[in-house]
């Protein structure tokens, strides 16, 4: 019998070392993809999950100013189908450049893990300001820069924060950022504040921990900081803003690996960076967000 | 079998069989052991083949079993995770003690102790029924947003108190059982001796109630371990938030088996610890010990 | 100033009326014995003694002083009785010394030495000495009585009242317990035992008491009783008893 016991146990070792050294690393191929360029302006040859209609993601509040509008159910803060906001402006004009009219793009909500969780994705693709790096590059296909990222930093009024005019002053403060944007690794990376800051698993928590006086500062994209200044924090101003990297950091937007989709949205970047629309978006829409100083 | 009836009894398989957590390999039980790893082994390999030969297996394989990014991930984790510890070790003290009281209030008999044992039981009540997320949102964020002077505004401080505030509502339940099962007559022993109703409570009847409810109490613990993760909704780094910013950093999910396995490792000693308090206990009742 | 006196003393459990109207006095150093059939009250009248169960009517007093009143410090009349139950009590997460100096450190004040050194003479003055160091579920039924009645002892009491103490026990372990009681009989001691034990209440009791539903029905010297009962009632249940064997 207990041979037995012990043939069973080998042979359950067996499978699992077989189970995980046997698949190789493969990209998902869920998609079908296309073979050749496809022709971009025929919106029937597109990579699509439902024929004749762009279902584009994000997140849920939407705020401004990515997007305005008065929100109708389930949206809050704003309505991404309003087309106000800079990202829902430049949804629509990508969808335009693709064959799509307005009541052609569908927009369903997508909470940020869920825009980079593993099996077919929901959407076409994800507009939620995330930002591009090599590693999720490795598990996601980003399409270009549709806008270059400062961050900055959101601070109360008359606190001794804000009196603080460089990066190396911010060093001694509680400073915070909000999960899933790349706010946290630039202060571990640029700021290396001596204490051990805080990350927030939603916009409503960092908010209040700001308010509360529980953080110092709170390190955001330049236009989410506008934001929290003229509506969420009362005596608050944004302190300033850091000087982009080398190579800078950018938005980009987010599609399943290997979907052909990309290359046609790229296209369409293009044209409208070309044409100079997204900068007449970024005027409308981010226009305050040029003005905090630069902080060294 | 003469072998078999010896083994039983021998102190060193005993002993050895405690250590796997009771498990024993004897005659009999041996063939039962026996068809119970094959059908395992079988039930799991059919799992196996199951999991590794679907459609996506090769895509999840790669974003949550990838060696690469658990061990990239441990380091990190683990330095959070020290915070986690501490939050469970201080607060489990609170919770013991505070815990304690509450039960005892609760089983104060007499009408002049009534409205003791309603705040008991009010406090109970609200504890286990309140979600504890919402306690922690609560104080920790609500509490220093009043801008009282003397509140503290520190969230893990806050995070603490609600947790104490909620698993006490839990583990005086768990005390209130052990004290309700020790017999009425060894309080009526106590009473006769002219202990008072104090005396009697702390040297024959906690004693008692407490060494039956040590396996629940030990649950509560391990579910308290876990939930010292909560204080991450207040933004403070500890082990699964520190998770959280891996995997969106990285967008995989590797990490979360590297939390996962810290927080097993934390639970398996404390349970033998307790197995070990357990039998330890039981020995010394048996084997008779020295002068008390 | 008798030992002990109860006067009109009633008790009633919701409807059932147990003990209804129970007037007894005991002088010091006096062996009283409480015999009747299960139910006729025996436990009851001892637990309403030591205060453990409050009365319905009626007062007790105890070396004159009444216990029963409204402010009595019911702890300190406590110390003042030893009671000895059927089920032994002992406290099973004590050792033998343990239980037995419980008491007399946290409730009279003795240091741990003179605590100690109390019980173990009494523990070997009843030949359990070598027992001292153990735990309860290690010793005999006999031997756990025993312990039961020593932990009583060690507050030297005024009165001991002994509740069926014997009835538990498998017959040889009887003799061991009974030998202990007929000791402290001798030695003075003011005692009120219920008991089955016929043949032994005739040696030891300077008076028996038949209870019979909640009432004294018959009192009177061992001899009167066993020989030469007054009430039927009396002499169907010494019948009974006889038939069974047990005198």
């Amino acid at each position: 019998m207990r041979k037995l016991a012990y043939l069973a146990l080998a042979l359950l070792i067996a499978l699992l070392a077989a189970a995980c050294g046997s698949t190789s690393k493969s990209t998902s191929g869920s998609s079908s993809t296309s073979t050749t360029a496809t022709s971009c302006s025929n919106k029937d040859s597109l990579n699509l999950k439902t024929i004749d209609q762009l279902t584009v993601g994000t997140d849920n509040p939407a705020f401004p100013p990515w997007f305005g509008g008065t929100p109708h159910k389930p949206w809050q803060v704003s309505d991404p189908n309003s087309g106000q906001g800079y990202e829902s402006a430049v949804a629509y004009a990508v969808a335009k450049q693709l064959g799509f009219d307005k009541a052609e793009v569908k927009w369903i909500h997508v909470p940020f893990s869920n825009s980079y969780a593993p099996g077919p994705k929901p959407f076409d693709f994800d507009i939620n300001q995330i930002s591009f790096t090599p590693a999720r590059a490795k598990v996601v296909d980003f399409s270009d820069s549709y806008y270059d990222v400062n961050q900055s930093v959101v601070v109360n009024k008359g606190t001794p924060i804000a009196s603080v005019s460089s990066v190396a002053g911010l060093k001694p403060y509680e400073l915070g950022a909000q999960l899933g944007t790349t706010s946290y690794q630039f202060i571990k990376d640029t700021i290396k504040p001596s204490k051990q800051p805080s990350v927030f698993p939603s916009n409503a928590a960092a908010v209040q921990a700001l308010k509360n006086k529980q953080i110092d500062g709170l390190v955001v994209d330049l236009p989410t900081a506008f934001y929290v200044t003229a509506v969420q924090v009362p005596n608050s101003n944004v302190l300033g803003q850091f000087p982009a990297a080398p190579g800078g950091e950018h938005f980009g937007m987010v599609f399943q690996k290997g979907n052909s989709l990309v290359t046609c949205v790229n296209k369409a970047l293009a044209t409208l960076r070309g044409n100079g629309t997204l900068k007449r978006l970024q005027q409308q829409w981010l226009a305050k967000a040029t003005g905090a100083p630069i902080l060294k | 079998m003469a072998s078999e009836g010896d083994r039983r009894s021998d102190p060193e398989v005993e002993r050895r069989s405690r250590l796997l957590g009771g498990l024993h390999f004897e005659g009999e039980g041996a063939r039962g052991v026996a068809i119970a790893l094959v059908s395992t082994a079988v039930f799991v390999a059919i799992l196996i083949a199951a999991v590794t030969q679907s459609p996506g297996w090769p895509e999840v394989k790669r974003t949550f079993f990838d060696w690469g990014d658990i061990s990239n991930a441990f380091p990190d984790i683990a330095r959070a995770f020290v915070l986690n510890v501490k939050i469970f070790l201080v607060c489990e003290v609170f919770i013991l003690v505070f815990a304690l009281l509450i039960a005892v209030l609760r089983s104060l008999r007499g009408p002049v102790f009534f409205p003791l044992r309603a705040l008991a039981i009010v406090y109970c009540d609200v504890a286990r029924g309140v979600p504890t997320i919402l306690v922690i949102l609560l104080l920790g964020l609500g509490a220093p947003a009043l801008q009282l002077t003397g509140v503290p505004r520190s969230r893990v401080f806050w995070a603490g108190v609600a947790l104490i505030f909620v698993y006490s509502g839990y583990v005086a339940e768990v005390y209130r059982a052990g004290i309700e099962s020790v017999h009425p007559s060894q309080e009526a022993a106590a009473r006769s001796l002219g202990l008072s109703r104090f005396q009697a409570l702390r040297r024959v009847i906690l004693p008692q109630a407490i060494r039956r409810v040590i396996p629940p109490l030990l649950n509560d613990f391990i579910g308290l371990q876990k939930d010292t993760a909560l204080v991450s909704v207040l933004g403070v780094v500890e082990a699964v938030n520190q998770t959280q910013i891996d995997s969106a950093a990285t967008f995989t999910f590797g990490a979360y088996l590297a939390a996962a396995a810290l927080f097993v490792a934390i639970t398996i000693p404390l349970a033998r610890l307790t197995d070990w308090l357990i039998a330890r206990d039981r020995q010394k009742r048996q084997a008779g010990g020295a002068f008390a | 100033m008798s030992a002990l006196h109860l006067d009109g003393v009633r008790k009633s459990f919701g409807a059932t009326e147990v003990l209804r109207g129970i007037d007894l006095e005991l002088e010091d150093h006096e062996v009283v014995c409480l015999i009747g059939a299960s139910g006729s009250g025996k436990s009851t009248l001892l637990r309403c003694v030591n205060l453990l169960e409050p009365l319905d009517a009626g007062r007790i007093f105890l070396g004159g002083e009444e216990i029963t009143r409204r402010a009595a410090d019911v702890n300190a009349v406590r110390r003042r009785i030893g009671i000895v139950f059927q089920a032994f009590n002992l406290f099973p997460h004590m050792t033998v010394l343990r239980n037995v100096t419980l008491a007399p450190r946290d409730v009279l004040g003795l240091s741990r030495a003179e605590a100690e050194a109390r019980a173990l003479e009494l523990l070997a003055r009843f030949g359990l000495a070598d027992r001292a160091g153990e735990y309860p579920d290690r010793l005999s039924g006999g031997q756990q009585q025993r312990v039961a009645i020593v932990r009583a002892l060690a507050m030297r009491p005024e009165l001991m009242l002994l509740d069926e103490v014997t009835s538990a026990l498998d017959p040889e372990l009887v003799a061991e317990v009974l030998s202990v009681i007929r000791e402290l009989a001798e030695g003075g001691m003011t005692m009120l035992i219920a008991t089955h034990e016929m043949g032994f209440a005739r040696d030891i009791a300077n008076r028996v008491c038949f209870l019979d539903d909640g009432q004294i029905l018959e009192q009177g010297s061992p001899q009167a009783i066993f020989s030469n009962p007054t009430e039927q009632r009396t002499q169907q249940f010494l019948e009974r008893i006889i038939e069974a064997g047990r005198l």
